[in-house]
């Protein structure tokens, strides 16, 4: 039986290659020094979609929210073989904090469900800039879904129910969840697949409206607003056309009720930020000789720190 | 749920699996207590599991004035919906004004559920809790006794402090390890509220089929001294150092993520960010640079001791005691002058 599958990405800054470079004066990160990648624990989630339609047959739809160049996340998975993509994008959802983004994020796939009903949504485990692990529960509470967290491998699906295996933390255990449901996965799940070559030129020519207005806009600067606006739609047309226009949705398209976006609905707000700031170079200096060595352990023994 | 309620309580959601209660619950309380004396209020755990009686007890003597303790028999494995239709019912039935979850898996599944089902803002992975006032830049309006919420984000690379100024409760999930575990007092003495939650059938989404614990071979976090090393020390052979200075002082052995990662140790023995916070009493590093996600978790150590053949070595900047020099020298000198103490 064929299953309709939801997966929420996200685009991240690649918090592992951070430098102090991308570090303002006032502690504050320049998310543009660094590179932007597919949130890691996405890739699981996606790819453990794609092995379920594999195996049942469906579809995968891959949702995400950000910025025109989050489009860049949607192209990947469009290369690995997911079937449709959405962008959110919305000047009104900036500063969304993690119940907020929740909330946009349940909107959106109940528009998606409109279509056709959703089976199951599966997001990773957490995004590597927060870490927070707070937005996939969120969504599931919103959608009054029963959520399977920190999923390593999905065993079998039959009669309506899914059974995975799921990391306790304290070792595993086995679940099985009634459907439609909502996964999170770990990076212990399915090894991500390459971007397929053929999928890669199948769509690298894909793009979001927004996207394309920017293009238009740096390729045509002094034009006349009217001529941007007609290039852009007839560049959008000839894409759609070929099946390669990125939908697009505002929080209206969603019908999201604003109280609930952005700054106005997000209960937490950031009160202050420090970058890690190292303790002063205060230690005691130990040369590398038998007697300073030895002097060193006395001093430990004696404060009974070795007891 | 958005109106502060200033008189509201601080609660523990402590945390029980398969009849055991976790550490982190009671670590909790000794945070929640101060958070309750400096606001005046009490200091409340909730505690829900197929027999609480015992517990509410052990919950009691580390620093509640209060315990909620849920019972039914259904509830002795976790599992998300009841656990969080249960809390959430409570949040706003008694309209508590901070309340604190152990930042476990468990903890990480359940705070999510119930924020979003009352409406309220979460941190998550908090390292700290803290009370203050704060001034919201965008309207100017400034409010009293707030929860300061502090966590690292950006993989460590930066610490926020969160406030959720309008919409409560303020709540927030607390890392392990971070807090100190309070001492137990006998004769402390707390209102115990035993009640049947009101949980039916369908409430129970999840068929749990079968589950495992591992048992964990190794708890850093009770270790009083930590000897830790990393991959780069030169091969398994030479991380047999950290063995043996470890088995010179009655230490555990700790390790780096890059360690664990290669295979030289088990995922038990990592500290850091992505492994266990520590705090022992001493804390000797062995060729460990000290990426910012390792110092994360063991620069709260009383005494640390760095042995690195780099200088510039992050690792120095949190060390009380630095030894620039080849840890294959460096290393069995101290073995040496450990056995040679008395």
């Amino acid at each position: 039986m064929p299953y309709n599958m939801v997966v929420l990405v996200k685009q991240v800054p690649d918090t592992k290659r951070i430098t102090g470079e991308a570090m303002r004066d006032d502690g504050t990160v320049n998310r543009g020094s660094l590179p932007a990648i597919f949130n890691p624990e996405d890739l699981h989630a996606l790819e453990l979609a794609l092995e379920l339609k594999e195996r049942y047959g469906g579809r995968v739809t891959v949702i995400t929210m950000g910025p025109p160049q989050a489009c860049q996340v949607l192209r990947d998975s469009l290369e690995r073989g997911a079937d449709d993509v959405v962008l959110i994008t919305d000047r009104r959802a900036a500063a969304s904090d993690t119940l907020a983004t929740s909330y946009i994020l349940s909107c959106a796939v109940r528009k998606a469900a409109e279509k056709a009903p959703v089976d199951l949504v599966l997001c990773g485990r957490q995004a590597i800039d927060g870490d927070t692990a707070q937005v996939p529960p969120q969504t599931a509470e919103k959608l009054g879904l029963p959520q399977v967290t920190y999923v390593e491998s999905v065993e079998e699906i039959a009669g309506g129910r899914l059974r995975a295996k799921r990391n306790t933390g304290r070792g595993w255990e086995r679940v099985e969840a009634p459907m439609p449901c909502l996964l999170t996965v770990t990076d212990a799940g399915p090894e991500p697949r390459p971007p397929s070559a053929k999928r890669i030129m199948a769509v690298k020519r894909a793009r979001s409206r927004a996207e394309i207005q920017g293009e238009v806009a740096a390729a045509m600067t002094g034009a006349m607003p009217e001529a941007v606006a007609a290039e852009v739609e007839k560049r959008a047309a000839a894409l759609a056309a070929r099946g390669l226009l990125i939908p697009q949705w505002t929080l209206d398209d969603i019908r999201a009720d604003l109280q609930w976006c952005g700054r106005d609905g997000s209960p937490t707000k950031v009160k202050r930020i420090q970058s890690v700031i190292l303790k002063g170079s205060g230690f005691k200096k130990v040369e590398p000789t038998k007697e300073a060595v030895a002097g060193m352990v006395h001093e430990l023994i004696e404060d009974h720190t070795i007891g | 749920m958005t109106e502060p309620n200033r008189k509201g309580d601080v609660w523990v959601i402590a945390e029980q699996n398969d009849g055991q209660l976790h550490d982190v619950s009671l670590e909790l309380l000794s945070k929640g207590r101060q958070l309750a004396d400096t606001l005046g209020v009490r200091l409340a755990a909730v505690l829900l599991g197929a027999k609480v009686q015992e517990h509410a007890q052990r919950l009691v003597q580390h620093g509640a004035d209060a315990v909620l303790a849920g019972e039914d028999k259904r509830l002795g494995h976790y599992q998300t919906n009841p656990f969080a239709k249960v809390v959430a019912g409570l949040v706003q039935k008694h309209r508590p004004q901070i309340v604190i979850f152990g930042a476990t898996p468990v903890g990480r599944d359940l705070a999510p559920r119930v924020a979003s089902a009352v409406r309220a803002g979460l941190t998550a992975d908090c390292t700290d809790l803290d009370i203050g006032e704060h001034v919201e830049p965008h309207t100017n309006r400034k409010y009293e006794r707030l929860l300061y919420q502090i966590r690292p984000a950006f993989g460590g690379n930066i610490i926020a402090t969160i406030v959720n100024p309008e919409r409560w409760p303020q709540m927030a999930t607390v890392r392990e390890g971070v807090m100190r575990m309070p001492e137990a007092d006998a004769k402390r003495r707390g209102e115990v509220t035993r009640f049947a939650p009101d949980l039916a059938a369908g409430d129970f989404a999840l068929k749990i089929l079968e589950h495992h614990a591992a048992v964990r071979k190794v708890n850093l976090k009770a270790a009083r001294i930590i000897v830790a090393g990393r991959a780069g020390v030169g091969g398994k052979e030479n991380f047999r150092l950290v063995w043996d200075l470890a088995n010179a002082l009655g230490a555990a052995a700790g390790a780096s993520r890059a360690a664990v990662d290669s295979g030289w140790i088990d995922k038990d023995h990592q500290v850091g960010q992505t492994g266990t916070t520590v705090r022992p009493a001493l804390y000797i590093a062995i060729g460990i640079s000290g990426a910012v996600q390792h110092r994360a978790g063991m620069s709260e150590a009383q005494k640390i001791v760095a042995i690195n053949a780099d200088p510039k070595a992050p690792i120095f900047s949190v060390a009380h005691y630095g030894i620039v020099g080849d840890l294959n020298r460096v290393v069995p000198m101290m073995i040496d002058a450990i056995k040679k103490r008395v």
